[in-house]
């Protein structure tokens, strides 16, 4: 699965979409749940809950691990995606459509977010 | 996202990771692959729960080469084997097999085998990967007082192909195609039986062996051979949706079935007792006047069991969704730590995470109330329930 062009990537392997009125989507890539497997379980920060870029806000569970997962910037939590939290396998079928995680209002974006075109080499040697 | 990685224990060796036979296969089929025991192995080749279903409700088809066979031969070969093993082997059948294990002089288990009586005087000793090298030393160093019986290294002799599931014999033996892989008698081939024959027109050891659970084969083929067969068993085992199987679903597999994991539920801390499998220990052996490596600190083992076991394994079936892994305490009611996780994994067959866990005789009955896992600060409620999880119909 390629990666979209028009969303921005971190090196922990997280996509952002660009904010529409300040709020932008969060997932976790295809490299990303391919490297994980069959994920079974995806705990979510919770609508309101404040954010930090770089800092853990929630798991993801699969066969054969447990990874946390980072928000890409800081902000405000809007929305989180109930389907996925009910299905987990949409993270692995759909991870840059339906197996989105949350929505942040971003407050703050860190430097060195990654184009496309950057995550695709920065994932290939690996 | 931060970890990913599986925890398969790799063995960095100098030369990077051993590949088998079938590397070629696995890579033009997409697999992702991961380092096991120094060896180069399929991980899954999609998704490992898909592949786990096949095995429960269909067929698999696994690549198990980096299994270490050793072939122990010679007039003596089975008192050499009752003398380095727990087991009885000398009072194996010739075609059959049987699980047993490897302790050390203390009784701690140094791996668990399965060991085919191929012959009257051959045997071969099947090791896991990360073991193989230990248990090849420890049969040649106990095998040194028996001049009539040789010990040999037959790791490269054999690539090793495992097809699991309901659907296994029907595919060997040409139910779903005109004709059969086989000619082998396979329905007079009981479970834990092994006899040489044909599969694909290649020489084998076909075994009614298996780690899933689930009736199945495996076929021990000249690495030569190992394309062939695999590709054969493909075919054949199309019309019944049998799917190549990777190592993840390996384990969940044989989670679900109870069966003991070497690294995991065993290790040289464990003894046969420990892990609730003293029944394979064979004190009353006649041959080398009953005496075996191991065989005193056994029997106290065998009797601390009786009276005060320490601990002891059982099953864990989670109530919520987090999945408890190996290392992670097994807590009481009031937080107090009452035994440790051994393995654990999400079940597809029973839709809850599972785990094999070590713990206290208090705690250890089916249906004891109040005992959770300790999963990264949180305690989780979670059910005692006796081993295994998954019983097939037969």
């Amino acid at each position: 699965m390629s990666n979209p062009q028009q969303l921005r990537y971190s090196k922990e392997h997280e996509w952002l979409s660009d904010a529409e009125d300040g709020v932008s989507t969060v997932g976790i890539t295809a490299h990303a749940a391919e490297a994980l497997g069959d994920v079974v379980f995806v705990q979510l920060p919770e609508t309101g809950d404040a954010v930090t870029a770089g800092e853990p806000c929630g798991e993801l569970e699969s066969t054969k691990s447990v990874s946390d997962l980072y928000s890409p910037v800081s902000g405000e939590i809007t929305e989180v995606n109930q389907d996925v939290v009910d299905d987990p396998a949409l993270v692995n079928s759909a991870p840059f459509e339906g197996g989105w995680l949350f929505k942040v209002r971003v407050s703050d974006e860190p430097q060195g977010l990654l184009s496309a075109e950057e995550y695709t080499s920065f994932t290939s040697g690996s | 996202m931060s970890d990913i990685h599986s925890d398969a224990t790799g063995e960095g060796s100098g030369g990077g990771p051993r590949t088998t036979a079938l590397d070629a296969v696995h890579r033009a089929l997409g697999a992702t692959m991961t380092d096991f025991a120094g060896w180069d192995m399929p991980l899954r080749y999609g998704s490992e729960r898909d592949e786990h279903v096949a095995v429960r409700t269909r067929a698999g088809l696994f690549d198990l080469s980096h299994m270490g066979e050793i072939t122990v031969a010679g007039p003596q070969a089975g008192e050499l084997l009752d003398y380095a093993l727990v087991g009885s082997l000398s009072r194996l059948a010739v075609g059959r097999a049987r699980y047993t294990m490897i302790c050390d002089a203390s009784g701690g288990i140094l791996d668990d085998l399965i060991v085919y009586r191929t012959g009257e005087e051959t045997y071969m000793v099947v090791a896991n990967a990360a073991n193989a090298q230990t248990v090849l030393d420890a049969l040649r160093e106990r095998g040194s007082g028996f001049a009539d019986a040789q010990v040999r290294d037959d790791r490269d002799s054999y690539a090793l192909i495992a097809v699991q599931g309901p659907e296994a014999a029907a595919i060997l033996s040409g139910k779903h195609s005109l004709k059969g892989l086989t000619d082998a008698d396979l329905d007079g081939l009981k479970y834990y039986a092994g006899l040489p024959g044909e599969v694909a027109g290649c020489e084998a050891l076909i075994a009614r062996t298996g780690y899933t659970g689930e009736d199945g084969f495996e076929l021990f083929v000249s690495p030569a051979d190992a394309v062939t067969v695999w590709e054969a068993l493909t075919e054949a085992g199309k019309p019944a949706g049998l799917v190549p199987c990777g190592l993840s679903c390996r384990d969940t597999l044989r989670l679900e079935a109870g069966m003991p994991l070497y690294g995991h539920e065993l290790t040289t801390r464990t003894t046969p007792f420990d892990a609730g499998m003293g029944r394979i220990v064979k004190f009353g052996k006649s041959t080398n006047d009953g005496a075996f490596v191991g065989r005193e600190p056994l029997e106290a083992a065998a009797a601390q069991a009786e009276e005060a076991p320490p601990r002891k394994l059982v099953g864990l079936i989670a109530e919520g969704r987090r999945v408890p892994r190996a290392g992670y305490e097994v807590v009481s009611a009031d937080g107090s730590v009452i035994g440790e996780v051994t393995s654990g994994a999400p079940s597809p067959t029973l839709g809850k995470p599972i785990a094999i866990a070590y713990v206290d005789p208090a705690y250890a009955e089916p249906g004891t109330e109040g005992v959770a896992v300790d999963i990264r600060g949180r305690h989780e409620p979670y059910e005692v329930v006796a081993l295994p999880f998954y019983k097939r119909q037969r």
